[in-house]
């Protein structure tokens, strides 16, 4: 098998921030990204995602490792201190490395 | 004329939610019950507001948004009075100035079930509330300041869920008129209150998993929540009579400035506001507010429209 390695970036956060964090992504240069609701619980409390002020999403980019820093460190810099977010970085194989 | 079984609904849920029972309902549900009260509200105001509307409309909705702007203002005061700082004061303030249209949902059907006439373009007044208090309330935490976002705020506010919805309904009421709508009756006759008691359960499911953070705040925070719909109450009710509605209008208005924000408020301060603590505001409007309002709140508002009246004002 021939794989490439790429970078994973993980952020979960609040619901209402997914507008904006999208907008970030575009101009980012993400080369794409998956959205998905989450619930859970952390320094902010329970996040039940019973209803709208209270859900989570998840959302993983998988790119070079140059531009996930600098996703992570504008999400930082921007969102850290007043939201619930935490956002990770892991270092994966693809099979298609023009595709991130 | 005993207790109103939606009423006895949320009561139900509120129980439920406090012994941490395993009882949950979908949040899909949730959604889709909130969607359905408010195309309901608004097509039946539509399809009233086609048969009497009149140009004294235009002057009275200009007198509602002043409504909107003095309410979170009279919040925003109490609260720096109770010692909470500007930030937090200024985002509480914001959701007392709003409305909640579940809150408004439950007066319909309260008014209907006693067969008292109210004005048919009340779900535009909930419409027009909802939007000035958001701007006051970002006007009051920090200013007319740079990093505001406007064009994402303008967004979340005029595009936001409730307001569509309500307008949406409005306009397909008012087009299609009286005739055409038999079909779709049912939505604000039969099958209202089946699907506000289904949502007042929720309601209370939600409303009791807010109670437990209330230990937290403590005392000036449900004072404040106690304390501020009754003076919104009052402004909303004497601005009704001077603008001579029905005793029906009168406890609608009332009821309105009474209420505080759950859904459009929280999501557009989150952005706007975000260094307000988020948990603080919701305790107070979905944890004590609205389960005032729905049990003791709106007949309260209703005697308070009928005495007005009787002394003439």
């Amino acid at each position: 098998m021939n794989a490439h390695n790429r970078t994973l970036l993980t952020v979960i956060c609040e619901a209402a921030l997914e507008h904006k964090l999208v907008a970030d992504l575009k101009t980012l240069g993400a080369p794409g990204w998956t959205l998905s609701d989450a619930r859970g619980s952390g320094s902010r409390g329970v996040r039940s995602a019973g209803w709208d002020t209270d859900g989570n999403i998840r959302l993983e980019v998988i790119c070079s490792r140059e531009i996930a820093e600098r996703i992570a460190e504008h999400l930082q810099a921007r969102y850290y201190e007043h939201f619930a977010m935490v956002c990770y970085l892991a270092e994966v194989e693809v099979l298609r490395p023009e595709k991130f | 004329m005993g207790i109103d079984p939606v009423v006895l609904f949320f009561v139900f849920g509120l129980f439920a939610g406090l012994v941490k029972s395993e009882l949950k309902l979908p949040p899909a549900l949730y959604e889709t019950l909130s969607i359905i009260l408010l195309l309901a509200i608004g097509l039946h105001g539509g399809v009233e507001l086609a048969e009497q509307a009149s140009a004294a409309l235009l002057g009275q909705s200009l007198l509602v948004l002043a409504l909107g702007v003095l309410l979170p203002i009279l919040a925003f005061i109490l609260l720096r009075g109770l010692r909470f700082d500007r930030v937090n004061a200024a985002a509480v303030a914001a959701h007392y100035g709003s409305v909640s249209a579940g809150t408004f949902a439950v007066v319909v059907a309260y008014l209907a079930a006693r067969e008292i006439f109210f004005e048919s373009y009340m779900p535009l007044f909930v419409a027009i509330l909802e939007i000035p208090a958001i701007l006051v309330g970002i006007l009051l935490a920090k200013g007319v300041s740079r990093d505001t976002d406007w064009k994402e705020l303008g967004r979340e506010i005029f595009l936001g869920k409730s307001i569509m919805l309500l307008l949406g309904g409005l306009l397909i009421g008012a087009i299609a008129g009286k005739e055409a709508i038999k079909p779709l009756e049912p939505l604000y006759t039969s099958m209202f209150k089946p699907v506000l008691a289904f949502f007042l359960l929720e309601m209370g499911l939600i409303a009791s998993g807010q109670l437990g953070s209330l230990k937290r705040y403590g005392i000036k925070l449900a004072a404040f929540a106690l304390i501020m719909p009754l003076i919104g109450a009052l402004v909303g009710a004497m601005l009704a009579r001077f603008m001579g509605l029905s005793v029906g209008g009168t406890a609608m208005l009332a009821t309105l400035a009474a209420s505080a924000s759950y859904i459009a408020v929280p999501a557009a301060m989150r952005l706007a506001v975000p260094e307000a603590n988020p948990s603080l505001s919701l305790t107070a409007s979905l944890g004590i507010t609205f389960p005032f309002n729905i049990l003791i709140g709106i007949p309260l508002y209703l005697a308070l429209a009928e005495r007005l009246i009787a002394w003439g004002f």
